[in-house]
């Protein structure tokens, strides 16, 4: 699958004094796949994200777009373009202004950079709007107007800094759902730092887990989630129990876990519905066991706080952790 | 009478009566609370004002007072040719004061809100940027003419130095040293105001602009300057109302050889003058509001307020 066009990591570095904040990473992103990078707060996925972008100097390693080292370049020759977390658009600037900002530094003139904007406008729906100020719009145009404004410039590689936090949740997921519709019609790279891995989980080809500054696990998303390498990953994607038996830890999935006749014992803690399905933990021993129910077979025979109760799983859906 | 109130009671039952009838009425309350800042105003500022006013069409001679209603103070003040190269002076300290202190006061603004990253620093320079006002401005004054002088530190350096020959005439006692001092008094009132406007623009959009491949200059022209607007009209209309009403920095950086608009009200009130003192008051007064509504049309500072 590898081309030339793809972006690569080459042992990545950045520090801030001796505090290090991304440790020697190697990963080359497809050319064309959406990418979400993952992880909590301070785990490095920003600070990637701004070196890829050239807003954060490089302290060791490369990054490679294309078969060029670009590590040192201006962000605007990179061929990579951002969209900021706070969108940050001009707020003297009228949204067609703004789109048009990075044909004006070129020094296009007036008619084609406004064409070229009311184009960019028009693939993201806001080609009505083009007069107003930044201020006059709503959370979600105003994201569009940015990402048009990323656009405009033919990156190759488009960055986008937690593009969907300053959203409403029913906003969210429509957005995203633009956001895969955009990048499957432009078929560039987009790469998408994120800490919600629902968002992750929905959008990626590509999943990147970071943690403490190094990449835990980077792989098709259900790969990511099936098969998760480590417990820090498992526990991240949620929706994972770690279970240790003997001297290794397992991960099982949540949905795997049945309320059997027979079967490991524990007793039921909470119990909260869900709509589609009933979260059950019970404490098995020293562990505590999440089991999500189908509604109806929960209520068949329905269970309350301080039950005794039987686990039963497959054994075969048991995934042996590396760490 | 007895109809609206058996017709008013139903609507309002549950008022507890109270006392003092007129503060019922929020109206009454609402002009109550702004009464103490209303009266302030009116004795402090409008009053002076219109007395000022009043005056500045009053008569005098040398040794009394006339109260009576004339136009002769504004007709020798605009009849005068002394009185508007008097104005054209103040004027060009003004323009020249002003582009002076916008250089100054914007590159010391950019320089510390864009280039000092730790925000204990920038606090520690920016209160270096005031000691010159812990002192008073007469001082601050005085303290250039021993600098300046015909045989003053300036032209003995520069004599050593092998610059100039002969000590310059022109440093001290002239408009360069006035507009120095006034530059020198007055740049704070442009950097404080520029620096809080800049210290409010969202460091992500020099990122932004950055991104879009604009060089630094780009972003100065097209990102910072546009956003700091505000700033610098607040900056701006402190030092040309300052520079316009200043006397006594032009009576003692020119050694009485300049005059400005300020200097003649001050030299009208020793001989005693004080209707066309007055007079003088009021015309630069209203240059001066003027100069301030042609500035406020090309911004709105409101929005920064």
């Amino acid at each position: 699958m590898r081309s030339g066009a793809d972006l690569e990591l080459v042992h990545l570095t950045k520090r801030y004094g001796t505090a290090l904040a991304v440790n020697d990473i190697n990963h080359v992103f497809t050319n064309g796949t959406y990418v979400c990078l993952l992880g909590p707060s301070g785990c490095g996925k920003s600070s990637t994200l701004r070196m890829i972008a050239g807003h954060e100097s490089v302290s060791e390693g490369q990054i490679v777009l294309d078969g060029h080292d670009i590590s040192y370049l201006p962000p605007a020759k990179r061929g990579t373009a951002m969209m900021f977390q706070s969108y940050a658009l001009f707020p003297h600037l009228s949204v067609r202004d703004n789109v048009a900002f990075s044909l004006k530094m070129k020094g296009e003139d007036k008619a084609t950079r406004h064409r070229k904007a009311d184009e960019m406008l028009e693939l993201v729906d806001m080609g009505h709007l083009s007069a107003r100020l930044p201020a006059q719009l709503s959370g979600g145009q105003q994201q569009r107007v940015a990402l048009a404004r990323a656009l405009v410039t033919n990156p190759r590689v488009l960055l986008l800094d937690e593009p969907l936090s300053a959203l409403d949740p029913f906003l969210r997921i429509r957005v995203r759902a633009e956001l895969k519709r955009l990048q499957r019609e432009l078929g560039i790279t987009f790469i998408h730092v994120t800490h919600g891995q629902d968002e992750a989980l929905a959008l990626a080809d590509e999943m990147v887990v970071m943690n403490n500054a190094v990449i835990e696990q980077a792989g098709p998303a259900r790969e990511v989630f099936t098969a998760p390498r480590t417990e820090f990953v498992a526990r991240f994607m949620g929706g994972h129990n770690i279970i240790t038996l003997g001297d290794a830890s397992y991960a099982l999935r949540a949905d795997e876990v049945r309320l059997a006749p027979q079967g490991h014992a524990a007793t039921v803690r909470t119990v909260e519905y869900q709509g589609n399905h009933v979260a059950v933990t019970s404490a098995m021993g020293e562990a505590e066991v999440l089991a999500l129910i189908p509604d109806h077979d929960f209520f068949k025979d329905p269970k309350n706080p301080g039950d005794a109760v039987s686990l039963a799983w497959d054994e075969g859906r048991l995934h042996r952790l590396q760490a | 009478m007895t109809d609206t109130l058996a017709q008013a009671a139903p609507q309002a039952p549950a008022t507890p009566p109270r006392k003092g009838g007129a503060l019922k009425n929020r109206h009454v309350l609402g002009w109550l609370q702004a009464a103490p800042l209303t009266f302030v105003l009116i004795a402090f500022l409008v009053a002076p004002i219109v007395m000022i006013v009043i005056v500045s069409f009053w008569q005098a001679t040398e040794f009394s007072i006339i109260p009576a209603f004339s136009l002769e103070n504004y007709e020798f003040l605009f009849g005068s040719p002394v009185t508007y190269r008097v104005f054209l002076a103040t004027f060009k300290y003004a323009l020249i004061t002003w582009a002076l202190t916008l250089v100054i006061g914007f590159t010391v603004a950019y320089y510390l809100a864009f280039h000092i990253r730790s925000q204990s620093i920038q606090i520690a320079l920016f209160l270096v940027c005031t000691i010159p006002f812990w002192t008073s401005n007469i001082i601050r004054m005085i303290s250039w003419i021993p600098f300046l002088g015909r045989n003053g530190i300036a032209n003995q350096t520069l004599i050593s130095w092998g610059v100039i020959d002969e000590p310059l005439e022109w440093l001290l006692y002239s408009d360069f040293s006035v507009i120095l001092a006034f530059v020198h008094l007055y740049t704070l009132f442009m950097v404080v105001p520029i620096f809080n406007t800049m210290m409010r623009i969202d460091k992500s959009l020099l990122e932004a602009a950055r991104d879009g491949g604009a060089n630094g200059y780009q972003t100065l022209v097209n990102v910072v300057i546009p956003l700091t607007k505000p700033g610098i009209m607040i900056g701006t209309i402190f030092v040309v109302t300052l520079v316009m009403g200043d006397f006594i920095t032009v009576r003692f950086m020119s050694g009485s050889q300049r005059a400005n608009v300020g200097r003649l009200i001050s030299n009208d009130i020793g001989l005693l003058q004080y209707p066309s003192a007055a007079a003088t008051a009021v015309v630069l007064l209203c240059t001066v509001l003027i100069v301030i509504g042609i500035l406020l049309r090309f911004v709105n500072i409101r929005k920064e307020l």
